[in-house]
């Protein structure tokens, strides 16, 4: 064989490689999904829903993780996407090119970075220990908040970033505030983009388990959080507790709890896609 | 009357940028404060050199070494499997792969990102360890090479999505001169492509390294709670992150030595993570003036 | 901002959602009923039947939180001396520095037995070769000095594989393990360090059932959950090989490894009823529940003898 077709030959196989690669990760996906259907789906109903956590997995439920994990869900978001879409927009709009921007830009890129199981040892000094928060809701929250703070406010910036300049100018050229500018014309113009990355960023945060175990969720908690100073848990945290009892029974109701905690995270991924296509259209 | 409305606008729109100074400057101070506390009573030479970890026995010892040697032995597994199939997916998805192919398929790799990393344990455990266990006989319950798989399983998209971005932001002129000269595709994306896309695809894998290290629930659930300066991937190890989250489970009073092995193994977790990011965010940014 | 109204409504609506269902629980019950919050933490041993009496007591009194966690029988009692919690589960007796940590923080409290465990040994069940074990074997497996030393099983016994021993027990903070090592080392708390240690004993049960050559111990009632994945090893007595039994614990042949459970009350706590009601209903249903979890009940006349001990207990800290 030649050097043209040996080289061919090559090509040949390495699309052939290519393609598996690409399938093999998905393949596993499907396979592992599959295998959580399987383990799981018949476990589902709504008394697996509603039910305490019990020593007896056929009685045991997710009801309470659940409530904990809607509950760290809205106080997330009530914290931080306010703070986190204030930043972007200061660091979009206000400031630019001068020294300290470059500092703050470093410093997003690093946080991004950061475990988030480090997020837990600052969350357990800051808000459970100095604050005495305790090991409450609200602390747990504020722990995430800052998990996902980096990621809402490139979110952010990416939107603004996307809107054309020739609406700021025009906005200006009509004798517009800057403020005026951004809440009337950027803001509406770059929503959409920035909701998909707040969704994004929430479905990362309900599926956090690291940062809460240190802060200090635990597993037994038969109850609901009646207010933020409560004490909690969440379903990722009780799918850790249930794929550490060997019985069958629980790996059971970790499948099943898997797949509501799956469909969660991907129903909001979904949604945060479908908003991106769509802003993204409207671009075009 | 507007320019002060401005003002106090523009200030509180700064105070919420600077909260992520205040994010940094807060977890390095925690780390650094607790993990002076740790060195003062654990010398620097003992914590970096002794082949044991086991500070909360009776013979105490605080080597770090096995932590990290389960980290970076985890770690090394997930890239092993990572890399070469990320790689590929980009070069695929770059330079043959149809545009509607690329399109569908690229936020379905996402998708396996955007798993709970709890649930990866879970198949780690239940899934990859009983199957594994066929193959290799005397495969521990707990290992770090069902653990890394699985990691790396996850860690594709890092690789891959970056490697793809970087592959398509080189010009296509580079590629038809390629052609030209009659080479295949594969000789044009090896030997043009991939070169000059070569520092975004750095960039991808430190970045996946980086992630691959700080991940702690696939490790705590798979790999083990066992300590052990090893290279064997058939036995059970314990890494940094697994070895915080072990503490946090039980009762450590605030205070004690052993609360701040915590920040002591957090702090040297932290170093490694931001010294990786640090260095993928210079390269980024050297490697964005090329194409401007 | 409209955003933002929908967020707070919703969160509204489910907290209203939450309150709703435990009111209408509560309804058909014509007991008076109680609310609190009960904290409770300590030894993972005990926390089965604990958790077996909790739930038992929700069906009772559905509106007393109760919370029970985990930190073993030390760091309950670090909890408990700090008045952080008002029972304490506990594999072993409290210690003398856990005394005095109570008596600084004036926390005075009242030791109730609520069962006997006998300390299991297991194996893996493809374990093929070993029958029992004696007390000098498991001291020269666990002893501080078998450290990086004791590696293998043909070290114990030659005809035994040449294969590492894969140690899994509990850690530190766990009772069960104060117990074992005084038991076999001969002092609480030394042991060597190098094995997977883990206050929750899940995780034990599974790396000995995933492990051929591995061996552990912890408390009765996990291996009871899961005869299935383990093998429970007799252990020599001075006299025979015994296994853990009803009987052999209950009538002390299961020697050295038996031992009784506890739980600590607080004495500010029994200002509460909603305690008093727990710790009388944790007395009469824990000959039924020990048993239904895995672990040995006391004789009756033990667990009538205490209810009479805590009746005063509480109305001498009116």
């Amino acid at each position: 064989m030649n050097n043209i077709q040996k080289n061919r030959l090559k090509n040949q196989l390495f699309k052939y490689w290519g393609i598996f690669c690409t399938i093999i990760g998905l393949v596993l996906l499907v396979v592992f999904i599959g295998d959580i259907l399987i383990d799981g789906l018949r476990r589902i109903d709504w008394g697996f829903i509603t039910s305490l956590p019990s020593r007896k997995p056929e009685k045991s439920g997710i009801y309470t993780a659940l409530m904990g994990s809607i509950w760290i869900l809205l106080l997330t978001t009530l914290i931080a996407v306010p703070m986190g879409v204030a930043a972007g927009i200061y660091l979009e709009e206000y400031s630019k090119k001068s020294r300290l921007a470059g500092l703050l830009e470093i410093n997003i890129s690093n946080l991004a970075g950061v475990p988030s199981i480090i997020y837990g040892l600052l969350g357990l000094e800051v808000f459970v220990r100095i604050m005495n928060l305790g090991a409450s809701v609200l602390a747990g929250s504020l722990t995430l908040s800052l998990l996902i703070l980096p990621i809402i406010i490139v979110a952010t910036r990416e939107a603004i970033k996307a809107v054309p300049s020739s609406i700021r100018d025009a906005s200006y050229a009509l004798g517009a505030s800057k403020w005026q500018t951004i809440r009337h014309q950027i803001l509406p113009a770059s929503g959409g983009g920035i909701l998909t990355g707040v969704i994004l960023a929430l479905s990362r945060a309900v599926g956090e388990t690291a940062p809460l175990i240190v802060v200090g969720a635990l597993a037994y908690v038969p109850f609901v959080p009646q207010n933020p100073m409560d004490e909690f848990s969440v379903l990722p945290i009780q799918i850790f507790n249930w794929i550490s009892r060997p019985q069958h029974g629980f790996i059971e109701n970790a499948a099943a709890a898997i797949i509501i905690l799956l469909l969660i995270t991907f129903v909001m991924n979904g949604i945060a896609v479908y908003f991106r296509n769509k802003w993204q259209k409207k671009w075009k | 009357m507007r320019k002060i409305k401005e003002l106090v606008i523009e200030k509180s729109l700064f105070s919420s940028a600077l909260v992520t100074i205040a994010v940094t400057v807060g977890i390095i101070l925690v780390l650094a404060i607790e993990a002076f506390r740790f060195f003062s009573e654990v010398s620097i030479l003992d914590f970096f050199t002794d082949t044991q970890w086991t500070p909360l026995f009776t013979e105490k010892h605080f080597g770090i070494l096995p932590l990290l040697s389960g980290t970076l032995l985890t770690t090394f597994i997930a890239i092993l499997f990572a890399l070469p199939v990320g790689l590929s997916i980009s070069i695929y998805l770059s330079e043959y792969a149809p545009k509607s192919f690329r399109k569908t398929i690229k936020p379905l790799l996402e998708l396996l990102a955007a798993v709970p990393t709890v649930v990866y344990g879970f198949f780690a455990l239940i899934v990859v360890t009983p199957f594994l266990q066929d193959i290799i006989p005397g495969l521990s319950g707990f290992n770090s090479l069902s653990a890394g798989i699985v990691m790396g399983i996850m860690i594709i998209p890092y690789v891959s999505s970056i490697s793809e971005d970087a592959l398509h932001a080189v010009p296509y002129s580079l590629r038809e001169a390629s052609y030209g000269m009659g080479a295949t595709k594969l000789q044009t994306a090896f030997k043009v492509a991939v070169p000059a896309a070569s520092s975004g695809i750095i960039v991808s894998v430190i970045l996946a390294i980086s992630r691959a290290i700080g991940e702690t629930m696939i490790v705590a659930i798979a790999a083990g709670q066992q300590p052990r300066l090893t290279l064997d991937p058939t036995v059970p190890v314990e890494t940094i992150t697994a070895y915080i989250v072990q503490v946090s489970l039980g009762d450590v009073q605030h205070g004690s030595l052993e609360y701040r092995t915590i920040f002591a193994a957090g702090i040297t977790l932290f170093v490694f993570t931001f010294l990786l990011n640090t260095l993928s965010y210079r390269i980024r940014k050297k490697y964005q003036e090329k194409y401007e | 901002m409209k955003k933002l109204v929908i967020i707070m409504s919703l969160a509204l609506l489910i907290t209203a959602c939450g309150e709703k269902k435990e009111k209408t629980d509560n309804s058909e019950k014509e007991t008076t009923a109680l609310a609190g919050t009960i904290k409770v933490d300590g030894s993972s041993t005990v926390f089965p039947i604990t958790e077996a009496v909790a739930e038992e007591f929700r069906a009772v009194q559905p509106k007393v939180k109760v919370t029970i966690g985990v930190s073993g029988t030390g760091g309950g009692f670090k909890k408990f001396s700090r008045g952080e919690t008002n029972l304490s589960n506990a594999s072993r007796p409290i210690k003398d520095k856990e005394k005095a940590a109570c008596a600084e923080n004036n926390i005075k409290y009242l030791e109730l037995e609520v069962a006997y465990d006998g300390l299991a040994v297991l194996v893996n069940p493809q374990n093929d070769w070993v029958d029992s074990f004696t007390i000098e074997e498991l001291k020269k497996i666990w002893e501080p000095a078998a450290q990086g030393t004791i590696m293998k099983w043909n070290q114990i016994r030659p005809e035994w594989p040449n294969e590492e021993i894969h140690l899994f027990g509990p850690g530190v903070a766990s009772g069960t393990y104060d117990y074992f090592t005084e038991a076999i080392v001969g002092k609480s708390g030394s042991s060597r360090g190098d094995f997977t240690a883990s206050e929750d004993d899940h995780v034990l049960v599974q790396g000995i059932a995933g492990d051929k050559y591995s061996l552990g111990f912890f408390g009765l009632a996990y291996y009871a959950e899961n005869k299935d994945k383990l093998t429970l090893i007799g252990v020599h007595n001075g006299e025979e090989v015994v296994k853990p039994t009803l009987e052999t614990v209950s009538n002390g042949t299961y020697r050295p490894l038996s031992r009784p459970l506890f739980i600590y009350v607080n004495s500010t706590s029994v200002a509460s009823l909603e305690v008093v009601e727990f710790v009388n209903f944790y007395l009469e249903n824990s000959s039924e529940l020990s048993k239904d979890v895995g672990y040995i009940p006391l004789p009756d006349e033990n667990y009538k003898k205490q209810i009479e001990i805590f009746k005063t207990f509480v109305e001498s800290n009116k």
